[in-house]
């Protein structure tokens, strides 16, 4: 773990959670607090960023839109991680019936486009993040289940596991210790993925309205605000803008790194 | 090391040699420094000539040959020397000039028919195109002479197999597919990189006499890269010796393999397994170590024998079959069965060593795998050390058998450090202390030749035979009655293949082991057997005791396969019979399909011979 944050992406995204997490704690104008009179604001001092349309703090609403992207983002990549995972690990060492049975559902699943998913889901059950995580979560399932069913495939039939079989392992012991290690490689490179994908989606659903509910702030809704006034203030368009492309990229890098520290052949490497 | 310069560039007689190497030196980057891995290598090839470079891996034998066509990554490879081809230095050519040469005059072959071949290009096709590449013909013509091409190679029917995909060829056919396609052009020299390493044995011989015979009628050098110095003796004039990156002897191989100069080279000629030289020893002895700093060959001691006559016996096989059903794609309907192993019965007593022996797909590691419970069996039984195999609680199996894999580079997790890899059955029964495992770690890599500081390291630091000590340490930690050694020895190098052999004898000797030796490298199931049984097709044709195999062999696919074992006798070279050729038969069998009754006739005391009737006649 010491490791994981001991690179330039690390350092960044401990700068990041930092700014998300501690950053609401410090004595920061509230993020829904309007002072219309001073609307479009240049920064001042107890406005660093300057303010928006309803002259509110922009520094504080990027704070709290960059916490509530992360939980989300996060949070739906965690679910659906521990829940494709399993059910593909299963699928790929069971085989037989389960694996037919999992692998189809996942086919139904990745049947319908996400985007659609998720306006079925806020129509049905109210737009909002307790609606975001579950059904970002569920949008993501199928494809860790698709990466964790191929990689144990390829592990499963290494004579290491036949050896560690014939020492008299369990199969909970071979599918925890022996080939969950084996597939975590490919397991990053997927959450990576999918951490950015829900931070995209979740802004480009938070744009349509269909996220984040106003008055919280959230990385999407700000850039759909401030489009109307590009013109006068582009800086309020262009901040949450820089802000998610620097969050995706420092989360790319960093799910990078972490591949590269689980290979144990990283030492001798050229 | 004193260099002989004038030894090592003999030319053939006052002839235009066809290719002359010079001060050949090839360097790697490796992390912003350059490693020389070839150095100051010299040679030279005349048309109708023959010279093998011998080494073992790493020993920059085939660095060299690709040095010489260019196929290294120009950004971080250097290259330095002299290469005349005809007269024109292949090292100062461009990428347009050497790709003009690559192909036509020069051709190449490699190891692995399987990926050297391109999987979605019908045969035909890849040898068209490579004539089509280089001369400007018509289709119609090309095809024309990609199919008398495909008669040179003698592949059967070439017509109809024209349009066939590569994987609906054997390995030794897809050898000559790939034979068929270097010598379309008709080129001058063909360079061979370990063409036959990847065959069994009775298609090694026959590709070897391909290469033999095509030469003659073209009058192309040949370079001919190996580490098997039995095939060395069967087609080289010349002989160039390599050892980490250097030439260290290079003469006729008469010359090397009669009065070899080097410590290095007599090494390699000692470790060569060749047949019959256990004839009159009747028990299994360890091979001649040779002791580089004194430059003599230790001869083993003589040993008792390992093995106890008589019960209580290890392992009891009885009729065990196991078929592989071949489903059709929409309904899932069994269309056909793989009769993998059929009716095969056999006993192991303590400390013996019985031998499986036969081709690729002969069901041979399908019988290791159903005696260790790895696959279920279908029918039959194995009683092992006194008790049915499927009363056995995995837990306390593996007390009773373990098991060595082919491929030391996918039998132990990359994840693990060896010292936890070795100790893992004790951790999974919960036998032993962190300390006592550490010790007991330590002691194992002690006994199998490695250090005790060993145990710290990942998998990927050793090489191919260290990691097979660990893996026969790993084995041994449940101090099982019974091995399984599937093709162990196959992958390693030579030197490194009688050091392994040697460990597994001595620990028999030690623990009264019994093995299941499964291989199909004759040489080195003589020197380590007791007992042999030769599998084809699913079935023992012939089983008996080691010199009643060897010295005596009857069913005709046990005279075959031991006629195809190449002599490293230079002198004896045109003594083997031509081989026949022939494909592998299939054991893919119509689902009603039924063995036919089969009787084993009784040769001498314990040699039994499958009578298998007009198959064979």
């Amino acid at each position: 773990m010491k490791q994981a944050f001991q690179s330039p992406s690390g350092i960044l995204l401990a700068l990041i959670l930092a700014i998300a997490f501690i950053g609401p704690l410090l004595p920061l104008a509230d993020p829904l607090a309007m002072d219309v009179a001073a609307r479009f604001g240049g920064p001042s001092a107890a406005h660093p960023l300057g303010q928006d349309e309803y002259g509110r703090d922009l520094l504080s609403r990027l704070v709290h839109a960059l916490r509530s992207a992360i939980l989300i983002s996060g949070g739906a990549a965690m679910i659906s991680a521990v829940i494709g995972v399993s059910v593909g690990v299963v699928a790929g060492y069971v085989r037989g019936f389960s694996e037919a049975l999992s692998m189809r559902v996942m086919d139904v699943i990745l049947c319908f486009p996400p985007l659609l998913l998720v306006m079925l889901a806020a129509t049905l059950y109210g737009a909002g993040p307790s609606t975001l995580v579950p059904v970002l979560a569920l949008v993501f399932v199928p494809s860790f289940t698709r990466v964790a069913h191929a990689s144990v495939m390829t592990v499963r039939g290494q004579d290491y596991v036949d050896a560690t079989r014939l020492m008299g392992a369990s199969a909970t012991r071979i599918i925890f210790r022996t080939i969950l290690p084996n597939i975590v490689g490919p397991l990053f490179v997927q959450f990576s993925f999918v951490v950015v994908m829900s931070v995209i989606l979740e802004s480009g659903l938070s744009f349509l309205g269909l996220g984040v509910l106003p008055p919280q702030p959230s990385l999407g809704m700000m850039i759909g605000t401030a489009r109307s006034t590009f013109a006068q203030e582009p800086w309020l368009l262009l901040a949450p803008c820089l802000s998610l492309i620097v969050l995706v990229l420092v989360l790319n890098a960093f799910c990078d790194h972490l591949r590269q520290l689980f290979d144990p052949r990283r030492e001798s490497g050229a | 090391m004193s260099r002989d310069r004038e030894n090592m560039t003999v030319t053939q007689s006052a002839e235009h040699p066809l290719l002359q190497v010079q001060g050949l030196t090839v360097g790697f980057r490796r992390g912003g420094q350059w490693n020389d891995v070839v150095r100051d290598v010299g040679f030279s090839v005349s048309g109708g000539e023959t010279l093998a470079i011998v080494g073992e891996s790493g020993s920059g034998k085939s660095v060299t040959s690709m040095a010489l066509m260019q196929l290294l990554p120009r950004d971080n490879s250097r290259i330095s020397g002299q290469a005349l081809f005809r007269g024109i230095d292949l090292l100062q050519l461009d990428e347009r000039q050497i790709e003009r040469i690559r192909g036509d005059r020069i051709s190449m072959i490699f190891q692995e028919p399987m990926t050297s071949l391109n999987p979605v290009m019908t045969i035909g096709a890849q040898i068209a195109e490579s004539i089509l590449t280089h001369r400007r013909i018509g289709k119609a013509e090309a095809r024309a002479e990609a199919l008398a091409m495909m008669d040179r190679v003698r592949i059967p029917s070439a017509k109809s197999r024209y349009d066939d995909f590569p994987h609906q060829f054997s390995g030794g056919m897809r050898q000559r597919v790939m034979i068929a396609a270097a010598l379309a052009c008709q080129p001058d020299l063909l360079i061979a990189d370990e063409p036959t390493t990847a065959l069994d044995v009775t298609i090694q011989a026959q590709v070897l006499d391909l290469i033999k015979e095509l030469q003659a009628e073209s009058g192309m050098g040949v370079i001919f890269i190996t580490h098997d110095m039995g095939v060395v003796a069967e087609v080289s004039d010349r002989t160039l010796v390599m050892y980490h990156g250097d030439v260290i002897e290079s003469g006729t191989t008469e010359q090397i393999f009669r009065h070899p100069a080097k410590a290095y080279t007599s090494a390699l000629l000692s470790a060569v397994p060749r047949l019959g030289s256990m004839t009159g020893n009747a028990v299994p002895t360890p091979y001649p170590v040779f002791d580089i700093a004194s430059g003599k060959l230790r001869e083993p001691e003589r040993r008792p024998n390992t093995l106890r006559e008589g019960p209580p016996y290890l392992l009891q096989v009885s009729d065990l079959s196991k078929r592989f059903a071949i489903q059709s794609k929409l309904l899932k309907r069994t269309i056909a069965r793989v009769h993998a192993v059929e009716g095969v019965s056999f006993t192991l007593r303590q400390g013996e060593t019985l031998s499986i022996v036969g081709e690729s797909g002969c069901g041979k590691s399908t019988t290791g795998k159903l005696i260790t419970g790895l696959h279920d069996r279908d029918e039959g039984r194995v009683v092992l050390a006194g008790r049915e195999l499927g009363a056995i609680p995995a837990v306390e199996r593996a007390h009773d058998i373990q098991m060595i894999f082919q491929d030391p580079y996918a039998s132990l997790n990359p994840r693990l450090r060896i010292g936890e890899a070795i100790t893992e059955p004790l951790r999974i029964h919960g036998k032993a202390s962190a300390t006592e495992q550490r010790e007991i770690a330590a002691s194992l890599l002690t006994r199998v030749g490695l250090q005790p500081e060993m145990a710290g390291r990942y998998p990927h630091e050793f090489s191919g035979g260290q990691r097979q000590r660990i893996c026969v340490a790993r084995a041994l930690v449940m101090k099982p009655k019974v091995i399984v050694a599937d093709e162990a020895v196959s992958a390693l190098d030579v030197t490194m293949k009688t050091q392994v052999v040697n460990l597994m004898m001595d620990l028999q000797q030690e623990m009264g082991l019994g093995f299941v030796f499964i291989s199909h490298d004759m040489a080195v199931v003589e020197r380590i057997s007791h007992r042999i049984a030769v599998m084809y097709l699913g079935e023992i044709v012939e089983i008996g005791p080691r010199a009643a195999i060897f010295e005596n062999p009857r069913h005709p696919y046990t005279r075959r396969l031991l006629g195809a074992v190449p002599v490293p006798d230079p002198a004896r070279r045109h003594q083997r019979g031509a081989a026949v050729v022939t494909e592998l038969r299939s054991p893919v069998r119509p689902p009603d399909y039924r063995r036919p009754a089969r009787r084993y006739l009784e040769i001498s005391d314990d040699h039994f011979v499958l009578d298998s009737g007009e198959d064979w006649q």
